[in-house]
């Protein structure tokens, strides 16, 4: 009998297993997350006791306590003794569940004596992530394609919860997140961390974690952020720290060069195709969730640039709107969030798209010349 | 007690007749006319915002974007929510507040009858004014019910204004009609009805009426801030000019925590009323309910920055916080044990008000574990804006507080309407009603657990099944509601008279008028009240 029942259990596990991703949460892949979890678990079984026992005496006298059973009614009440034991008794449970809460909550908290620093700034809808001890920084977007969300294409594997650039970290250092916005508040958050933090404008909230495995870790952001909330998701990947000091030299080579390059090609105009070919891209990719694919903007929210005073005649207005974006609005300044061949085509294309046929390009050059002005 | 109506009615003659037509309800002064009105109001409220909901859902049947875009997707669930907390449930208790308090304790009407007219009459201009904003060019509010600045403020759109304004005069709206509760309770009551002898129902409210001053106040506080800053310059949660965004959260929830319990006590009161009533046997413990009740108040304004653990707050205030939410638990949990205690050993009946009653007491408690569990810092940073939020705020407001009202109703139908409504068809509301709740927000847990963020317009891939069953549950339960407009109706238009006391196990002074309660009640002060009704 006993055998036939662990051969269940044990056939049962891997279903377990796999249906505990799905319907609870996540173990995670840090100390404090299994902490938290096992925190969770505990809370949880502990109100199901209570609610056996309220629940089993409420449906016990439902069941037996009837006047369809004859039953006459007592007439009991007030009793100082029940009442202090059923005060006193939820009392000291709730000591026993603060204890391991209160010591969880004061190491989750401790962020101090970290190996690698990260600045994490949340901006409609986007994340920016940079490294303080490298030169490392770049931004991080959906990568689900629009036709997906339209239903236009099938969806894949990891819908929505894909981006661009990951961020990248390393495993068993203890890495601590800088958390700030540029413009609503965000939160950052990636449970099988345990780190959820609101990313405040214009102050810096604190955060650590310390991953055991390798992988690729998914999360979202938490707090309504406005329009595209439900589509500015958070990928770390956790590599070996061999692994992670040979990423990150790599990448500072890289953004290196890229900076160098830029300035090279400044010398270097581009025609009104290749501006408007990469144009359309880069408005997909940054400008089209809120002036929309066909650049009408929403009515009252987000204005239309098809047709507007600033595409069509003012390209001094239009270049700065676009490296410096404008206060008070969503319109952020994206000088620092694209290249100087970017910033060129995008403006070309909006001064050129949806019949807005002014015919002038602007080269990387004209942007430098501005933002050095 | 026969000899106290024998009196009402020679005294009605008195009475100037009231107006007919559309003047009646305009210019009454009737507790009963206003809280009928109230009770329709809230009514339609509750399907108006439903259908917001069922619109959520919809949208939320299947992964990607179907029907609505991302930027009316969040006009939904900021008006949704806004209709169902200002608009269906407090006028739902407020309706209540207005038929049942002057008859539980033997007034004649409320202390301030213009005031309550008032009270009333403005709320519907406020809702027109909120509901006339989703069309304006930029749509209505998109912030969340909650309205956090900087969203609501510097990225909102400018219907933003009539936002303020209509929140505005929700709010003296609820402040009239809670000074009108206190000021009845306190100078109106029957003789020999001391404090520690109100009905249970009175009680609540009253606390619920000093909850209601004490926070009304700070909400419009908030809303002007947010005014101010949007149009007028002003820097309060811009960082930029010295304000600071999470101030706008401790304000909020300064009054939001509050608010919670303002549509909440009042439940613990009717469910109060009904529990003795249909297991025929007292209340266990009157004066422990009444001090959980104002132990509940208290603690309520010692709690709001749980709602705010991951804004970044210092561990010291983190703890605190997370202390003094656990010890709600204690009070709230007399008082679940309160009503086990009365049902136990009782002789119990299950008409329709025992059942809502039953069921709330159960999917109440539900509600309330997952609220011990978010009371928990190191896990709530999990939980937090996911759906197990969502799953327990709809817990206790749904099968909570809405479950409570529509008990209420089925109690007091017989009295207000004079016929007894369709037992039947109650009951058939019922059922449907309880499984068709927890289809739509018990999943809901799972998929918070899993990591399913609140307020998002499409999801990925692995929530697929969990919101297709919600939606259903959804759906459902909006219809079921339609149930309960049809035996209302049908027992306002006849059915079965029904007696001063339709249910054996009922007590108190509301049962000692006929049925439908006469236009005036209590004229002259009932005499020889010497007991509270659920101690019978």
């Amino acid at each position: 009998m006993s055998i036939k029942l662990i051969t269940a259990l044990t056939a049962m596990s891997p279903i377990a297993v796999q249906a505990q991703s799905q319907f609870n949460l996540t173990q995670g892949v840090t100390d404090i997350s299994q902490r938290v979890y096992d925190l969770h678990m505990t809370i949880f079984y502990i109100c199901c006791v209570i609610g056996v026992i309220v629940f089993g005496a409420m449906f016990w006298s439902m069941i037996r306590h009837r006047k369809s059973k004859g039953r006459k009614p007592a007439t009991f009440h007030e009793s100082v003794k029940v009442e202090i034991a059923w005060t006193v008794v939820p009392f000291l449970i709730l000591i026993g569940m603060a204890i391991p809460a209160t010591s969880t909550l004061i190491a989750m908290e401790d962020s101090s004596e970290a190996d690698v620093t990260i600045l994490v700034t949340g901006s409609q809808w986007k994340w920016h992530y940079k490294y303080f001890e490298n030169d490392v920084e770049f931004f991080s977007l959906l990568a689900t394609q629009r036709q997906q969300i339209e239903n236009k294409l099938e969806k894949g594997e990891n819908y929505l919860l894909e981006v661009d650039r990951p961020l990248v970290i390393p495993t068993d250092r203890k890495v601590r997140f800088l958390i700030t916005s540029d413009d609503v508040i965000h939160s950052w958050w990636v449970p099988d961390f345990a780190v959820k933090k609101d990313a405040n404008p214009g102050f810096i909230n604190e955060s650590w974690t310390q991953v055991n495995e390798p992988g690729i870790y998914r999360g979202q952001c938490a707090e309504l952020c406005g329009k595209d909330h439900g589509f500015m998701p958070v990928v770390v990947i956790a590599k070996e720290p061999a692994e992670y000091d040979a990423w990150i030299a790599e990448q500072e080579a890289a953004q290196r060069q890229a900076k160098e390059e830029e300035q090279r090609l400044l010398a270097m105009s581009m025609d009104m195709d290749e501006l408007m070919d990469l144009g359309e891209q880069v408005y997909l990719g940054n400008c089209a969730a809120c002036h929309q694919g066909n650049g009408e903007g929403v009515p009252g929210v987000f204005p239309a640039l098809k047709g507007s005073p600033m595409a069509l005649n003012d390209m001094e207005a239009h270049i700065d709107i676009v490296v410096n974006g404008k206060s008070g609005t969503s319109m952020q300044a994206f000088g620092n969030q694209l290249s100087l061949r970017e910033l060129a085509a995008v403006i070309t294309y909006e001064r050129n798209a949806w019949g807005n046929d002014t015919g002038e390009t602007v080269q990387a050059s004209d942007v430098n010349e501005f933002m050095n002005q | 007690m026969s000899t106290v109506v024998g009196e009402m009615d020679q005294h009605d003659d008195h009475h100037h007749h009231a107006p007919s037509g559309l003047t009646r309800w305009l210019f009454t002064t009737n507790h009963k006319d206003i809280g009928s009105m109230y009770l329709w109001f809230s009514f339609i409220m509750f399907l108006v915002g439903g259908s917001m909901a069922m619109v959520i859902r919809a949208e939320l049947f299947q992964p990607g974007l179907q029907l609505v875009d991302p930027h009316f997707f969040n006009q939904m669930t900021t008006v949704h929510g806004l209709i169902m907390v200002f608009g269906a449930v407090m006028p739902a208790f407020t309706g209540l507040a207005n038929w049942m308090i002057p008859m539980m304790i033997g007034a004649p009407d409320m202390a301030l009858p213009r005031m309550n007219n008032w009270s009333f009459w403005i709320l519907p201009f406020a809702f027109a004014i909120l509901l006339a904003s989703l069309f304006m060019e930029g749509g209505g509010p998109a912030f969340g019910w909650t309205f956090y600045a900087p969203l609501s403020t510097t990225y909102s759109s400018d219907s933003t204004a009539l936002f303020v304004f209509s929140v505005h005069i929700m709010g003296i709206s609820s402040i009239m009609g809670a000074i009108n509760v206190i000021v009845t309770i306190m100078n109106m009551r029957a003789p020999g009805m001391t404090y520690m002898k109100m009905p249970l129902f009175v009680w609540s409210w009253f606390i619920t009426a000093f909850l209601l001053i004490a926070v009304m106040p700070v909400l419009a506080g908030a809303v002007t801030m947010v005014l101010t800053d949007k149009y007028f310059g002003t820097s309060f949660f811009d960082a930029a000019g010295g304000g600071d965004p999470v101030m706008f959260q401790h304000i909020f929830w300064f009054f939001g925590h509050p608010e919670v319990y303002i549509m909440i006590l009042p439940s613990f009161g009717i469910v109060s009323a009904i529990i003795p009533a249909f297991a025929r046997k007292p209340l266990f413990g009157y004066a422990s309910m009444v001090y959980a009740t104002a132990a509940i108040a208290g603690l309520s304004f010692l709690v709001w920055a749980h709602h705010m653990f991951t804004t970044g707050m210092p561990v010291f205030a983190e703890l605190f916080f997370m202390y003094c939410t656990m010890l709600i638990s204690v009070p709230t949990g007399v008082k679940v044990f309160n009503w086990v205690a009365t049902m136990w050993r009782g002789s119990i009946t299950f008409e329709t008000p025992m059942l809502f009653a039953l069921a709330f007491v159960i999917l109440f408690t539900i509600g309330g574990f997952s609220g011990l569990m978010l009371a928990i810092t190191p896990v709530d940073f999990q939980y937090h804006d996911t759906y197990f939020v969502v799953a327990h705020f709809h817990y206790v407001l749904v099968s909570g507080a809405i479950f409570s009202i529509m008990a209420a109703a089925y109690y007091w139908l017989p009295k207000w309407t004079g016929h007894m409504y369709d037992e039947g068809l109650a009951k058939l509301h019922f059922w449907a009603s309880l499984i068709s709740v927890n289809v739509l927000f018990f999943p809901m847990h799972f998929a918070g657990l899993a990591g399913m963020p609140r307020r998002i317009p499409d999801y990925s891939l692995q929530f697929a099944d969990i919101n297709q069953i919600v939606s259903i549950g959804g759906f459902a339960f909006g219809l079921s509601q339609l149930i309960f407009l049809w035996v209302v109706i049908k027992c306002v238009k006849g059915g079965e008279k029904a007696p001063a006391k339709p249910w054996e196990g009922a007590d108190g002074l509301e049962w000692t008028v006929p049925s439908p309660a006469p236009y005036h009640t209590f004229d002259t002060p009932p005499k020889g009240f010497d007991k509270p009704p659920e101690v019978k």
